[in-house]
């Protein structure tokens, strides 16, 4: 659903046209089980946080005065509503993630250097190897540190603006994206290991002699 | 990455993804597309970038929720209308509606 169908619902429902309610709780239900289930990767906590957002929201559904916000106004709450259950992972301790170490690996004399990369001029149509990157994206994004994953999420994969992003993680937009910078960086590492691992290799050369 | 005697490939890798995001000025934009018209190893590296945003984009949960429930329905739509019914009631009183 594109973004300006989106507002059009909201809208109609601040306008007291009952008729979208349904698809409109169908697909901020579906968006917002997807952002909390990759923050904390469990399936009944992701169900709750999405029933929870949605109750919260309509419970001030007279605040909302200009429909244009309804996304990130949906993901502020739906960001709070993580905060308050969220479990410490394991897989993710809070830390830096520095430019030096997400640079590519080089080999070369200096002279002629070669960098070690998939081919992602044409990633592959096979539905198989499509679903396991997505699983590959899923594990990558829960084992990225908190100030991060929560930057990739609303950015990337929610669609926010980077000034809607700063907003609801009340950072700067700077801050928003050198987080972003740094997250894509981490995801497109695990990415490209997992499409060497299937044989997609190839070594990009510098051109110079 | 190779080294070049304009913008070396360290410089530009920190300012790729506002490059992808159409978020450079200008200047820096043209240098960095200087860049990569003479180093192949950061045009395969830009490339891997944007692909990843694409799979972000485009990544879709293994995991769905299951149906909504009807006694979780019936609490988001009792929700609705008690807001709807305090907007009428703030306009009849005079006060502000949405």
């Amino acid at each position: 659903m594109d973004r300006q169908h989106e507002i059009e619902l909201a809208r109609r429902l601040i306008a007291g046209d009952m008729q979208p309610f349904e698809e409109f709780v169908e697909h901020f239900r579906a968006s917002i089980f997807q952002y909390s289930y990759l923050t904390c990767r469990q399936r009944e906590d992701a169900e709750d946080i999405a029933q929870e957002t949605l109750l919260k929201a309509f419970e001030s559904f007279d605040q909302l005065r200009e429909p244009e916000r309804i996304r990130p106004w949906i993901f502020r709450i739906a960001k709070n509503a993580c905060l308050m259950r969220r479990r410490k992972s394991i897989f993710a301790p809070e830390r830096e993630l520095s430019l030096d170490e997400l640079m590519p690996e080089r080999n070369g004399d200096g002279a002629h250097m070669q960098l070690q990369i998939a081919d992602w001029s044409n990633l592959p149509d096979a539905p198989l190897l499509r679903k396991e990157l997505g699983e590959v994206l899923a594990d990558a994004v829960a084992e990225l540190p908190d100030k991060y994953r929560s930057v990739i999420l609303l950015r990337d994969m929610q669609e926010l603006s980077t000034a809607e992003t700063a907003e609801i993680l009340e950072i700067g937009e700077d801050t928003v994206k050198t987080r972003l910078h740094r997250a894509r960086l981490a995801l497109r590492r695990k990415l490209d290991e997992k499409l060497r691992s299937e044989g997609t290799a190839n070594a990009a050369e510098d051109g110079k002699n | 990455m190779a080294q070049k005697a304009d913008a070396n490939c360290a410089e530009i890798f920190e300012m790729l993804s506002r490059y992808l995001d159409l978020d450079l000025p200008p200047q820096a934009c043209r240098m960095l597309e200087e860049h990569l018209a003479g180093c192949s190893p950061c045009v395969a590296f830009v490339a891997s970038l944007r692909g990843t945003v694409e799979l972000c984009r485009h990544f879709k949960a293994s995991e769905m929720p299951g149906p909504l429930r009807d006694d979780a329905r019936r609490q988001l739509l009792d929700a609705y209308t008690k807001a709807l019914a305090a907007k009428t009631a703030r306009a009849r009183s005079g006060g502000s509606g949405f």
